[in-house]
């Protein structure tokens, strides 16, 4: 099993020929993720073809496009959730720091690990709102005060002053926005690099999404974040770099524009950009 | 699965796209409508100024300058559906810098509306006095620029970027006339030092003339910047900016 601990490369990694390969250059350091050539199949039907991108270390990249475009089937390749749906093939490769995700022995739970999800229905565990935070820092290991880990990562996660007197009280009592924030929290609790957000506002209300928005922005200052929105207002507004897919005529998504948000929201270069994001079509 | 995730829309081509902003698109297109509005006002107040200066009409200058308000409250009407338009559809790409566009076009034009002022006051200024030269030139002048200003604002609603380059170079024309009326009004004040008050004021009127053909330059700009997005002075495009 390859573990993802690029930290001291030369120590353990050093001698696997496979990864040796994959030495970042100074430019590759910069990006979290690298896709290169991506399709992704259900059965025989691709949902998603020859997608490249790179999406910079730090920054928030947000997808958008019409629905069925493939945008959360992109996204899920990046922590291989989409391993758990029956029939579903990768081909090309996703390069974490350097390391195809897809290569043969990886491990897809540590991927998952280094590559955290928020899903658009707050889905806190049914337990105490600590240990929501605790649970998934203990099982992988965590061996330092938890009490401390449980309050930074809530501060982290802009929860704690309205938590901090119940502790204890089920996760599920919680509003859905704090919910939301409970399930970052949980996200960040065990330390990952990435996190992939599908649809993360959609369900909550204009002040609990803007303090979400917030909250990814604040974040983004020490993790890389991609978002899946179908919200173009919330794209405009959080995200550093915007890539806008949609469905070919063989209903496979494809990648048509990738650039800075600020690009994309005033000057596209593809009519279809512009008459998507103008709300001409889809 | 996926069947149920791909819908009709799915299959929207380029080109085949349906309306989906109909309620926008009308706003947009009244708002268009207003503008030319503004600018067919602001043409007529700059032939006007000087035909009233023209045939010394001062009753026709004074409805002139009043008339300049009717002028000002359809600029501030434009802004106002423009900051309307902006807060209340979020219009972005495209449908942004047109309305960027139409609020500094509204603006250049309203300035132009203080020129033909301008020179309606200066007809009430000279007064009774008979004029110290005909007027050939001045009019010139105020007819190339109305029609300069005609063809910019076509170019404009038609994203016509070869017109709005071509434009611009037509105001070498109004400069010349401008420096021809210098000329001739150095020579009338230095032939008779009293001509130099109604000298002085026929110069400022020729001014005001040279200033709304550089403006309607500006507008140029702006029909520039609505299609391409290039923030630059026509002839000078590599120095600008682009945005995106």
């Amino acid at each position: 099993m390859i573990r993802l601990n690029f930290e001291l490369p030369s120590l353990t990694l050093g001698k696997s020929a496979a990864l040796d390969a994959s030495n970042p250059s100074a430019e590759e350091d910069s990006y979290a993720l690298e896709v290169r050539n991506l399709s992704v199949y259900y059965d025989s039907f691709r949902a998603v073809k020859d997608i490249n991108l790179k999406l910079p270390k730090r920054k928030i990249t947000a997808f958008i496009g019409p629905s069925g475009c493939g945008k959360s089937t992109l996204l899920r390749t990046f922590n291989r959730m989409n391993d758990l749906i029956p029939g579903v093939r990768v081909e090309g490769e996703v390069l974490f720091n350097g390391y195809n995700l897809y290569a043969p022995g990886v491990d897809a739970v540590e991927v998952r690990r280094r590559i955290g999800m928020v899903f658009q229905k707050p889905n806190p565990f049914p337990k105490s709102i600590y240990e929501n935070i605790a649970w998934g820092a203990r099982i992988n290991g965590y061996r330092g005060n938890m009490d401390e880990l449980v309050e930074q990562t809530l501060r982290q996660a802009a929860l704690w002053d309205e938590v901090k007197d119940k502790l204890h009280q089920s996760g599920l009592s919680l509003s859905g926005g704090q919910q939301q924030r409970l399930c970052i929290a949980r996200a960040i609790a065990i330390k990952p690099e990435i996190i992939l957000m599908d649809e993360p506002a959609s369900a909550l209300d204009p002040i609990s999404t803007l303090k979400i928005e917030e909250l990814m922005r604040q974040l983004a200052e020490k993790y890389t974040i991609v978002v899946v929105t179908h919200n173009m207002q919330q794209a405009a507004r959080i995200s550093d770099y915007t890539a806008f897919l949609m469905m070919d005529e063989d209903r496979a998504g494809y990648l048509v524009e990738y650039g800075t948000t600020a690009q994309i929201f005033t000057n596209p270069r593809e009519k279809a950009t512009e008459d998507y994001i103008t709300g001409r079509f889809g | 699965m996926m069947e149920g995730t791909v819908g009709l829309i799915g299959y929207l081509k380029q080109g085949e796209a349906i309306m989906l902003r109909q309620t926008f698109e009308r706003e947009m297109q009244r708002l268009q409508d207003e503008l030319l509005v503004l600018g067919s006002m602001v043409e007529h107040a700059i032939t006007d100024s000087v035909e009233a200066l023209k045939k010394r009409d001062l009753e026709w200058s004074r409805q002139l300058v009043a008339d300049d308000r009717l002028i000002n409250e359809k600029r501030f009407q434009i802004e106002a559906d423009v900051l309307t338009l902006i807060a209340t559809q979020q219009p972005i790409a495209g449908d942004l810098r047109v309305l960027a566009s139409t609020l500094e076009i509204a603006a250049e034009l309203e300035r132009m509306g203080d020129y033909a002022k301008g020179i309606a006051n200066i007809n009430l200024m000279i007064g009774e006095e008979p004029l110290i030269k005909p007027l050939i030139d001045i009019p010139r002048m105020a007819a190339k620029a109305r029609e300069m200003l005609h063809r910019a604002l076509d170019a404009f609603v038609r994203r016509d970027i070869e017109a709005a380059r071509a434009i611009p170079v037509e105001d070498d024309e109004v400069d010349n006339l401008y420096n021809q009326v210098y000329r001739e009004l150095i020579t009338l004040i230095l032939a008779n030092p009293k001509n130099i008050d109604q000298a002085n004021h026929l110069l400022w009127a020729a001014h005001n003339l040279e200033r709304t053909a550089d403006r309607v330059t500006n507008i140029c700009e702006r029909t520039i910047f609505t299609v391409t997005g290039q923030m630059a002075e026509i002839g000078k495009e590599h120095s600008g900016y682009r945005l995106g």
